[in-house]
């Protein structure tokens, strides 16, 4: 399998991701925002971080950058993009996915472990968390409150497009479990071709048992799995 | 020629900021606030004499990069 991590200004979880991915033998190429050329990848990454400051509004400038073309062409194509925190954050603001995400309720930075319940499991992203539904990430981020409109939200729910909403240990998707006031807990979510997932949490940062877990890692297992 | 564009949070989107912004007001004795919005102000310098033209360009930048539509409204100031 190929990737590309885009590099923008500011991103500070491109180097994490890269790490990975590495680690799953995953053949990825580093590419900087400014070229114009994809190189050929199944999967392309918009990584965690803090691109351009969050000036203006968060992932809206890296949203215009000059290899976005390509990555809109290669979206189109059916090509598979994972876009984490940041990345998210970037994907909506190209609009490969819809809503919007807003300051956290409670105006505070957020960074910590949550829990996440898997909630469609057929996606390339998931396939491999059938063993097991209830996962656990790190969170870290200001601007992760996601909110969208009643229809948007419908659409989502009706078509199974939402990966993963916070719960608690036990998988109970409730008011205490958000994070952040997302609408319905959304923590990630998936286009309607299932080939672009957003998601707020950090799977790379739970890849090894020596960062004290690895429920991470299925996202990878399923990517290689989808192959 | 310069324009303003005043880009501020939709009337049903909650504005957090705004929400603290207008309690610390109240909590200074300003019982006369009765609500806060806060937005963004950006002034933009055009090389371009024609006021309705420069307009167009502010509108179109407005859109494409200064407002995300979905939750946020601009107002285009000319001077």
């Amino acid at each position: 399998m190929n990737s590309s991590v885009i590099v923008f200004p500011g991103s500070n979880c491109d180097r994490d991701i890269a790490v990975a991915l590495e680690k799953f033998q995953i053949n990825n190429q580093m590419v900087w925002h400014n070229e114009t050329n994809l190189p050929k990848s199944d999967l392309v990454i918009l990584p965690g971080g803090f691109s351009y400051g969050d000036y203006l509004r968060t992932g809206c400038i890296a949203s215009k950058s000059r290899i976005m073309h390509d990555i809109i062409k290669h979206a189109n194509e059916g090509g598979l993009i994972l876009g984490i925190c940041n990345g998210f954050q970037i994907l909506i603001e190209i609009g490969l996915l819809p809503g919007v995400l807003l300051r956290n309720k409670k105006l505070r930075f957020v960074s910590k472990n949550v829990y996440l319940k898997v909630i469609n499991i057929e996606n390339q992203f998931c396939l491999s968390c059938v063993k097991k539904n209830i996962i656990e990430l790190p969170i870290a981020h200001n601007e992760g409150n996601y909110f969208a409109d009643d229809k948007i939200l419908q659409n989502l729910e009706d078509n199974n497009l939402i990966a993963f909403k916070y719960c608690d240990e036990k998988g109970n998707i409730s008011n205490n479990s958000n994070p952040n006031g997302s609408s319905n807990n959304i923590a990630g979510i998936l286009n309607n071709n299932k080939n672009i997932l957003g998601m707020m949490p950090h799977p790379e940062r739970l890849i090894d048992p020596i960062l004290s877990g690895e429920d991470g890692s299925m996202i990878f297992e399923s990517l290689l799995k989808s192959q | 020629m310069k324009i303003s564009a005043t880009v501020t949070l939709k009337k049903d989107v909650l504005d957090p900021q705004g929400k603290v912004v207008s309690q610390t007001l109240k909590n200074m004795g300003y019982k006369s606030v009765i609500n806060v919005r806060q937005g963004k102000y950006f002034e933009i310098e055009l090389n371009e004499a024609d006021k309705e033209k420069a307009k167009k360009i502010v509108e179109e930048i407005s859109k494409k990069l200064l407002t995300n539509i979905i939750i946020e409204d601009y107002t285009i100031n000319l001077e």
